[in-house]
């Protein structure tokens, strides 16, 4: 991994006098730690010869099935027998790559799409290509656009990958009424669909949406406790049609023998004992007020013809900037300035993206969300004033090299 | 018995090197311990001053990379404080800061710098962009080497081979500052001499020639281990090596500079070497080149430091 000018910029971001509206933390200051603190002594007192031990390679068979119970919010109906635990869903978009993916081969994912799912595509040596998006989330068009086009070329895709709630990065979701068509493309091309949905249960407005999982059984389902729980457990999961579920806990006892037995066992008290959807219910309040303040400081200080989404939950924003200006040379500006975003550049595979950039709100607080914005509003000036005097890029646009563009996942 | 006293080594800070300055502060630190000097790391922050105050250390060891720890203003703030630290002070850090002004008074002193011109954005905008990059090619040539005339690890540096790169090259400039200092290229080999005195004057230590893998010395190729191959030391004429020793040591001494410093340089194909910059807070990482040339003189670098250390304090 080479040293990364932008990974060195975030490590401005985590001082307290920088806005950062850089990184992905969920803010867990709303967890009741008291009752977190009984949790973990109860699974000490009641299961610690358990707890502190090996487990099953697959995962703790009690969480597994209160997990089905968590995705039957999203309208699956699952067995527990389908699911993996793995270390966060991205150890289970990495064993799930490893298993389908030989260098070379096809995946589809939005555009942009989610730069940890980049980095284990580009670490398998897979070639990512993106399909575009609109306010409505994957264009089925697109889809079968790109499909077509790697037909021609007697190519296959093998996996469509897509966060198909409140998107990382665009803050989009997939429609309703799109959701059949996009699966009904991809079964006909032969395409396996991996839905990522970390933030399913984050809406602000209304019910879930049916997850793609729930359609259709063959899909491959990335599930996570980091953001309706904490992080910090790493207790993620995969629920997968069978044959593929058997390869999954080989490559799982593989890679680290079974997830951390005493993460599951907490996770899993925790959803025994206590009110675990009030709590989400309180994060979706809490990140609710910080988009809210997001979304109007953009309105009242983004220049004009920037446009922007307008997430109906998670964690993100997707702003587009006016056209020629490039995010990553404004990075240090910005840094300067004591705010702090990723460039557009970091969710693509391709080089794209230079004129937009990822706004998290999850972190800060509303006020100072608005004061990240109103300094960012500030930088983007100053940009624009240099690209009145020196005009628009004259750069080749090249693919990203293997240098983290984002920052890490303990960057604020 | 160590007689360095506590060091205090301060790192980070909010400039955009702050990620290298935190590398280079941990491996100072870390020598200083197994030296033997009991030592602390702290960054700048609100908290430095009322824990300076509280707890003050024999000496502070400044490790900031950009501008606060290498513009001077600092090491203003020490002075004040009277607390002795390693380095130089802050009036010769604002001269050798400014590449600009370093420049110029290098240049003053007979030595061979690069044809240059520092222009502000305001400039640009002022005069109209094309005629002033027009300009700068008709009088410096092509290819241009682009950088802020402030900071360092080649933050905002570009190579404008055509003038076509001139404008991407500016604008990634000027988002780490408001001068550009634009130079004409110097072919060659590309070295760094240090500078440190240990008690009986200023000595160049052995130049470490920089041969990128990517062919620029950008920031991946600084900071990323086995991206970059050193010889130390460089593989010029013993004559050009001299030349280049004599050069470092004039802008170490023309500059007023103190303990240590490392001048970047290009040799070209006559062997005579042409001053880029001199860096007052060299960077300390383990990639980084004083260390390397400090280790190849064989001067364990947790040595030199404990000796700049007490030097610092006895001054």
């Amino acid at each position: 991994m080479l040293a990364s000018e932008i990974r060195a910029l975030f490590a401005v971001a985590s001082r307290p006098e920088v806005v950062s509206l850089a990184g992905g933390m969920p803010n867990i200051a709303g967890l009741p730690l008291d009752a977190v603190g009984d949790v973990l002594a109860k699974v000490l007192a009641d299961r610690g010869q358990v707890a502190l031990q090996y487990g099953s390679g697959q995962g703790d068979p009690t969480l597994r099935e209160q997990i089905c119970d968590v995705m039957a919010l999203e309208g699956i109906r699952a067995h527990a027998d389908d699911v993996v635990i793995t270390v966060g869903s991205q150890q289970g978009l990495d064993l799930v790559t490893r298993i389908f993916c030989d260098p070379g081969d096809v995946v589809l994912a939005e555009a942009p799409s989610y730069v940890g799912a980049l980095s284990v595509f580009r670490s398998y040596q897979a070639e990512v290509v993106h399909v575009a998006m609109d306010d409505d989330g994957l264009r089925p068009d697109d889809l079968r656009a790109a499909i077509g086009q790697l037909e021609q070329g007697l190519r296959r895709p093998k996996l469509l990958y897509t966060v198909p709630n409140f998107h990382n990065p665009a803050g989009v979701s997939m429609a309703r009424e799109r959701r059949a068509e996009v699966l009904e493309i991809c079964q006909a091309a032969g395409v396996i669909v991996i839905e990522d949905n970390p933030y399913g249960l984050l809406g602000f407005d209304a019910e879930p949406t049916p997850a793609l999982r729930s359609l259709d059984d063959g899909v491959i389902y990335l599930g996570s406790f980091s953001k309706t729980f904490a992080p910090g457990f790493r207790v993620g999961w995969v629920t997968a049609p069978h044959g593929v579920r058997d390869k999954l806990v080989l490559a799982a006892e593989a890679s680290v023998l079974c997830p951390p037995t005493f993460s599951q066992l907490a996770v899993s008290t925790y959803l025994a004992t206590e009110p675990w959807q009030q709590q989400i219910k309180s994060f979706q309040e809490m990140y609710r007020e910080r988009r809210d303040a997001l979304l109007t400081a953009l309105d009242d200080m983004f220049p004009p013809g920037a446009v922007w989404t307008r997430p109906a939950g998670g964690f993100y924003v997707w702003a587009t900037m006016p056209a020629g200006l490039d995010t990553k040379a404004m990075l240090p500006r910005a840094v300067t300035a004591r705010v702090a975003y990723v460039p557009g550049t970091a969710f693509y595979a391709d080089g794209s993206g230079a004129s937009s950039l990822r706004l998290s709100y999850c972190y800060p607080t509303p006020e100072r969300i608005r004061e990240g914005v109103r300094r960012l509003a500030d930088v983007i000036a100053g940009e624009l004033d240099l690209l009145e005097t020196f005009g628009g890029p004259d750069r080749v646009r090249r693919p990203m090299r293997a240098r983290p563009q984002a920052p890490a996942p303990d960057t604020a | 018995m160590s007689h360095a006293g506590t060091v205090l080594v301060l790192a980070g800070g909010l400039s955009h090197e702050r990620d290298v300055s935190l590398r280079s502060g941990r491996r100072v630190v870390e020598a200083l311990r197994a030296a033997g000097v009991e030592t602390h790391l702290a960054d700048v922050d609100a908290g430095l001053l009322p824990a300076l105050q509280a707890d003050r250390p024999d000496v502070v060891f400044p490790i900031l990379h950009g501008a606060a720890g290498e513009d001077g203003a600092l090491r203003d703030v020490l002075d004040l404080l009277e607390l002795p630290y390693v380095g130089s002070d802050a009036a010769a850090c604002r001269l050798a800061f400014d590449k600009p002004t370093a420049k110029a008074m290098v240049a003053g002193a007979g030595v061979a710098t690069p044809a240059s011109a520092a222009l502000p954005h305001a400039l640009f905008r002022d005069l109209g962009a094309g005629a002033v990059l027009d300009a700068l090619v008709a009088r410096l040539g092509l290819p241009l080497f682009v950088k802020p005339a402030r900071g360092g690890s080649a933050l905002g540096c570009a190579l404008a081979r055509t003038p076509e790169d001139l404008p991407a090259a500016m604008r990634g400039c000027f988002g780490y500052g408001d001068t550009a200092l634009v130079e004409e290229f110097v072919d060659g080999v590309e070295i760094a001499v240090s500078v440190v005195d240990t008690g009986s004057g200023p000595t160049a230590l052995a130049a470490v020639e920089i041969v990128p893998d990517s062919g620029s010395y950008d920031y991946a190729a600084r900071y990323t281990a086995g991206a970059t191959r050193f010889f130390v030391p460089a593989r010029i004429s013993a004559a050009a090596a001299a030349r280049a020793a004599e050069t470092a040591l004039v802008a170490h001494r023309g500059l007023g500079l103190r303990d240590l410093s490392r001048t970047d340089l290009v040799v070209d194909a006559e062997g005579t070497p042409w001053f880029l910059e001199v860096n007052v807070a060299p960077g300390l990482t383990e990639t980084s080149l004083l260390p390397q040339a400090a280790e190849a003189a064989g001067l364990p670098v947790g040595d030199l430091y404990r000796t700049l250390v007490e030097r610092a304090r006895t001054r």
